[in-house]
């Protein structure tokens, strides 16, 4: 029998709309392939539409969205609502950025965003989490 | 200090460390095997005259006001006139944004200074699809030259000096075509543009057109101004976001004066002499968290401007020598755990900008690793800077640290490491080239990457988030930016396309057009395109027809 931990988590680590602060979301994909994840990065200043498309075909498990912009709200609402129109609502949606609590908690418990890392998070700590969301899957 | 005298200070160092260190290491021990800097530089136990025994203080400190201008630009700094406080502010709309400039001016923080959305960055209006959700959220939405003017109404611009964090002709041509007609003289109007393509394009990644199109337009800018706007600061040369972005000290120095070694080089090639734009060009750099490093840097920076200025572009005017700077507290060093804890970062780091010989400072504000600054906040970050200014000093005597044998050792070294880059850089054949080759990214991306190592380790102490954590921290109150706001900005847009003369925009547009087509200078056509209220992306729509779109790496090609 296979175990879920001998296939390689893929994940796509995106960048929606026209922020372009990437340190993070380098460092972040980064530490995922050190973990020996398969990490996809879209590159900067992407559509919702694009990048849930994008996300589509490489069939991933696990869509990273960081906004340091403050356009959170109006752009990972709209990439919740695309998959679950794609039927991908099972794809797990983890964000980070900027984005204030009270506006995580929204994303959280409205919209289906699995969790939202704030700033100085630790990058073991999403490894951690995307290891277990794909053990459960 | 003759070389007799530091022998004799040397042996009885070697007596000190048989009969008082060594017993005291074997005893006790120390913290740690290494202490090094934010940036990874290893510090010394002790520093003293032996560590700097070929120093010639002519040579290489001077005095204040002269070459090398390692003590400072002016000859009485401080005791002349203070720092300028300079906040970096915009959000939500024009008119928002004016109410916040004007509370800063009331509460003794003059220096204005503009921060614009990410869609008036890349030059597009606030209907424009990629502006959903962005207008107003980082900065302020500029569409036309009704929202310059609305941004500053009521303000008297020939009373004050403004800085603009923006590139390339069309905003601002919008402010001056805005001080043309509130009748200011232009030999007199004084503020900054940033206009520095390299920082917009490697640090924060805003590219809109390709790069030597870019660094055309800057240089139009630049030119223009030169021969108009006299007192004004065409260019600030920008190494704080790179340093945002995750380099070291050593590094922010060098890619940032390779950054400035550019633009000379475009100005000079614009046919521009150097001691003309020379006393025009500014600097910014940021204040990061480890205190001496900073100012070591601050230090290591003029007397390097100043050699590359007279040496290397043969400048004969002093002032084309001085490097004058605006400074920004690490906004990458703030945390979201604790928040207050930033006010303690925010003082320390301003500190070393101002013991560094800054001649301007924003210092953050405690709550902007979650969002823009609360008028609260914004006043506190302000007094601040008064107690650094007023209450604590510092601003008595030029260049306290001078002299320091710490401070003067690490200059140097800074110095020397920023050479090694910069001369790195020089072979591939400019900034512009280590830029396109990745070269520079690849640099800031491994300091990033070693930093963040740090910090996992334990090694890179970050109170309230690795170490000293508290749970369950009370929430604190965040400035809120509405839908509302883009809505009407979308709508004003509508109004003043049916408002305005078309055929006048049209006109002037086409003259605009072909200029570019024949790559003249584009800054008075632009402004004479906005006069006639030409919007923002209309006005960007030519260059791009012109010039072409960078072209952003393709969605998932770029693996991290």
């Amino acid at each position: 029998m296979r175990g879920a931990m001998d296939k390689k988590i893929r994940v796509f680590l995106a960048k929606p709309g026209l922020d372009g602060h990437d340190r993070g979301v380098l460092i972040v994909g980064q530490a995922l392939r050190d973990a020996g994840m398969e990490v996809i990065y879209s590159g900067l200043k992407q559509t919702p539409e694009n990048l849930v498309e994008a996300a589509l075909q490489e069939d991933v498990g696990i869509l990273g969205l960081s906004i340091l912009s403050g356009a959170h709200m109006a752009l990972i609402p709209r990439i919740m609502e695309l998959l679950r129109e794609s039927d991908a609502g099972d794809v797990t949606v983890i964000a980070g950025g900027v984005i204030p609590n009270d506006d995580a908690e929204v994303l959280v418990a409205e919209h289906g965003v699995a969790r939202v890392f704030g700033p100085g998070t630790d990058t073991r700590e999403i490894v951690a989490f995307i290891r277990e969301r794909e053990e459960r899957r | 200090m003759n070389h007799e005298e530091i022998d004799k200070i040397e042996r009885e160092k070697e007596r000190w460390e048989r009969e008082v260190l060594t017993p005291a290491l074997l005893a006790r021990g120390e913290r740690k095997e290494r202490f090094e800097t934010v940036s990874g530089h290893e510090i010394g136990r002790l520093y003293g005259p032996w560590d700097l025994p070929d120093a010639d203080y002519v040579r290489d400190l001077g005095f204040p006001g002269e070459y090398p201008f390692t003590r400072g630009i002016h000859s009485t700094m401080y005791r002349g006139r203070p720092w300028t406080i300079r906040q970096f502010m915009g959000f939500g709309d024009p008119d928002e944004s004016n109410r916040r400039l004007k509370y800063l001016i009331e509460h003794g923080a003059p220096g204005l200074n503009v921060a614009f959305d990410l869609p008036t960055i890349h030059g597009l209006n606030s209907d424009h699809a990629l502006a959903h959700g962005e207008v107003g959220r980082d900065g302020v939405p500029v569409d036309s030259l009704e929202d310059i003017e609305r941004l500053f109404a009521g303000i008297p611009l020939a009373d004050v000096s403004t800085s603009l964090v923006i590139a390339y002709p069309p905003i601002p041509s919008m402010y001056l075509a805005m001080a043309i007609d509130q009748g200011a003289d232009l030999k007199r109007l004084q503020g900054t543009f940033q206009n520095d393509s390299f920082c917009r394009d490697v640090a924060a990644n805003v590219r809109v057109l390709p790069r030597r199109a870019e660094l055309k337009l800057c240089t139009d800018v630049v030119e223009y101004f030169t021969n108009n706007v006299p007192r004004w600061y065409p260019i600030s040369i920008v190494g704080y976001q790179i340093r945002e972005k995750g380099c070291t000290a050593a590094q922010e120095l060098a890619f940032n004066l390779s950054d400035g070694i550019e633009f000379v080089k475009s100005f000079i090639g614009r046919g521009l002499d150097v001691d003309r734009f020379g006393p025009r060009l500014s600097f910014m750099w940021n204040a990061h968290n480890d205190f001496f490093e900073e100012i070591a840097k601050y230090r290591a920076a003029r007397r390097m401007w100043a050699h590359i200025m007279k040496e290397r572009f043969g400048a004969r005017d002093p002032r084309s020598m001085m490097i004058r700077f605006h400074t920004q507290t690490a906004g990458c060093s703030l945390t979201a755990q604790q928040p207050l804890n930033n006010v303690v970062r925010a003082t320390i780091q301003g500190l070393a900008a101002v013991l560094g010989g800054t001649q301007s400072l924003h210092t953050d504000s405690y709550d902007e690793a979650m969002a823009l600054p609360t008028e609260e906040s914004l006043k506190l970050a302000v007094r601040t800077q008064q107690i650094i200014a007023e209450e604590s000093g510092v601003a008595n005597t030029i260049d306290p640290m001078g002299g320091s044998y710490f401070v003067e050792k690490l200059t140097s070294e800074l110095e020397e490491e920023a050479w090694e880059y910069i001369n790195k850089i020089d072979e591939m054949g400019g900034m512009l080239e280590a830029v396109e080759n990745g070269f520079v990214q690849r640099e800031v991306a491994h300091a990033a990457w070693r930093y963040q190592t740090g910090v996992e380790d334990g090694s890179q102490v970050i109170v309230g988030v690795n170490k000293y954590v508290e749970e369950d921290e009370p929430p604190i109150d965040l400035l809120k930016i509405t839908q509302e706001m883009e809505d009407a900005q979308k709508e004003r847009i509508a109004r003043l396309k049916e408002r305005r003369d078309e055929g006048k925009m049209r006109e002037a547009l086409e003259r605009l057009r072909e200029a570019a087509e024949n790559d003249e200078n584009l800054f008075e056509l632009t402004m004479d395109a906005v006069r006639a209220y030409a919007t923002l992306e209309e006005v960007w729509d030519v260059y791009r027809d012109r010039y072409g779109k960078f072209e952003e790496s393709s969605i998932l090609v770029e693996s991290v």
